[in-house]
């Protein structure tokens, strides 16, 4: 049974649709049309120069540099991403007395705001710090870990990933939950180490969720901000500026909106493909298995 | 034996990554004045316990306002998320009509819209309408609620778990004279109430925590959220490090109580949006 009327479903669509219009499309016309904008000689009238601001950017040094440090935060996050979790899961992945507090507490970073990591990890940073103060046992001397430009990029780095491990290991673990002990069980019997048994049975099962964990990780590290403006400021001498920033930057600081709006197309296009990605082998899939359902 | 030993001295050592940055800013929010907390080596535990820096950072901002701006901007954000994708997901997956996989396939395209393209386009947009906080409290709050009320990824989930349900159950429901509303109202809604909770979670996690959106459109201290009013703390005293910790451990109080009690939908509702991205 499905219902035939011609006015009815709008009558339930209108209000959400025509929200959706005004706050997603309608703006990203605008922001189309003031990307073709040169606000740099007067703010309030600006002058149109066509595709001239995606030229500019393109001839702006401070622009690779900014785009260069997302792609460096990028290798460093995704791949720690996708593997550090697997790990996680595999030891949590058992009915110990406990296991669920285990579970919840390994969990508690990715509850919390990004505001608040990032202050807890400014904390931990501290020249002063924990951080220090344990590796001195190592014999290690002091780091600047947030004010040294070859360690801040790092140091950022490792409090995303800190936020995120338990986020994915719980995909991880919804994924090996459906693994057949049997596979386990035979492998055993063949006389399979542990790694092996992980190689050949664990690792391929769970690709799909490493692809789409990969998928997921590269978006979240191209659109990097908060953490950035919380610990750091996207300093020192621009060491830690992202793509987003740089767009913040632009827009609200310099009041460069022409500039901020193309950067925003720009992470736009590179982000799409991956949403695409994203779109086509999960949503879509998903839709098939409850059609056929 | 040996194995279950050594998984629990693992799952320990996961447990002190993960908590223990938060226990180190709760012992530095427990430090009294006499104690030095920049002192190296670093003392692990406050020789004297206090709560005093609690009630001096209450003090010292508007916290009070900033809790009372986040709950009502996320209270918002929620129960409009709710109502907005249940009404368009219904037709999406229940009525036969001209344009519906269109409609569809825009709903589909506002998720690969990331926000910092249209936030500044939104700014304009808030600005021209005075929805903004020297307009006063009402029209803020609907300023920095404005751009979350409905989303795709919300319409998508909800018409998902709508498309699951037996269609039998609401043709009886139609024999017995109800319209299409009172099917929704009576059949629908009740069945997919798990749905609907964990799309609630996801919803106050995203905008419980969001410090982009009101970060632009926010001027006045009273009105800043939780995490503007942190970051605001954090900048305006810099140095004090036990108003920061106290602070920051107090704006997580709610999000941990809430995960306590809703642990369940917690998980559920931040791996819903995993495919969001």
């Amino acid at each position: 049974m499905a219902f035939h009327h011609k006015i009815e479903p709008w009558a339930y669509l209108l209000v959400p649709v025509l929200l959706l219009m005004a706050f997603f499309f309608v703006p990203m016309g605008m922001a189309f049309y003031i990307s073709m904008l040169d606000y740099s000689h007067a703010i309030f009238s600006p002058s149109f120069v066509g595709l001239q601001n995606y030229v500019r950017l393109f001839h702006n040094p401070h622009f690779w540099q900014v785009l260069w440090n997302t792609v460096l935060f990028t290798i460093t996050i995704v791949p720690v991403m996708i593997v550090i979790p697997i790990l996680v899961s595999l030891v949590v992945n058992n009915q110990l007395r406990g296991i669920r507090l285990f579970r919840a507490l390994i969990y508690l970073p990715v509850v919390v705001s990004l505001v608040v990591a990032g202050i807890v990890w400014k904390w931990l940073y501290a020249p002063e710090g924990l951080i220090n103060y344990l590796l001195s046992f190592l014999g290690i001397p002091k780091i600047g870990w947030l004010v040294s430009p070859d360690i801040a990029l790092y140091a950022v780095s490792l409090m995303v990933i800190w936020k995120g491990v338990g986020y994915y290991m719980m995909m991880y673990l919804a994924n090996l939950q459906s693994v057949s002990q049997d596979l386990y069980e035979a492998a055993e019997v063949d006389g399979a180490s542990l790694f092996q048994k992980h190689w050949h049975i664990t690792i391929p099962h769970l690709r799909p969720t490493m692809a789409l964990v990969g998928i997921i990780s590269t978006i979240g590290a191209l659109k990097l901000f908060t953490e950035i403006y919380v610990m750091t400021h996207g300093g020192p001498i621009g060491s830690t500026e992202t793509f987003v920033y740089y767009i913040y930057d632009q827009a609200f600081s310099n009041l460069n909106l022409g500039i901020a709006c193309a950067a925003g197309f720009v992470l736009m296009v590179i982000i799409f493909g991956l949403s695409l990605l994203n779109i086509r082998l999960f949503y879509l899939k998903a839709e098939k298995e409850a059609l056929n359902a | 034996m040996l194995k279950r030993m050594s998984t629990y001295g693992l799952l320990v050592l996961l447990v002190v990554i993960s908590v223990g940055p938060f226990l180190w800013l709760l012992s530095t929010a427990l430090k009294s004045a006499s104690e030095n907390i920049f002192q190296y080596p670093p003392q692990f535990l406050p020789r004297h316990p206090t709560l005093q820096n609690f009630g001096a950072v209450w003090h010292a901002v508007p916290m009070g306002m900033y809790f009372l701006n986040s709950i009502i901007v996320t209270g918002l954000a929620v129960i409009l998320n709710l109502i907005f994708s249940v009404l368009a997901a219904y037709p999406l997956a229940r009525f036969e009509f001209k344009g519906k996989n269109t409609i569809f396939m825009l709903v589909l395209a506002t998720m690969m819209i990331p926000f910092q393209v249209i936030m500044i386009p939104l700014y304009l947009m808030v600005l021209k309408l005075n929805l903004v906080d020297t307009a006063g409290p009402l029209p803020a709050y609907i300023g920095l609620v404005i751009p979350f009320v409905v989303g795709g990824f919300g319409i998508f989930f909800v018409r998902q778990a709508m498309v699951n349900i037996p269609r039998q159950l609401e043709e009886s429901a139609v024999i017995d004279g109800c319209n299409s509303f009172q099917v929704l109202s009576r059949v629908i809604v009740p069945l997919i109430v798990p749905t609907l909770a964990t799309l609630a979670v996801f919803t106050f996690m995203a905008n419980w925590g969001e410090f982009l959106w009101p970060s632009i459109v926010l001027s006045k201290p009273q009105m800043y959220t939780l995490p503007v009013g942190l970051v605001h703390l954090q900048g305006t005293f810099s140095s004090n490090w036990r108003l920061i910790a106290s602070g920051t451990i107090l704006a997580m109080l709610p999000v941990i109580a809430f995960f306590v009690i809703l642990q369940r939908y917690f998980i559920s509702g931040t791996l819903s949006g995993a495919v969001k991205g």
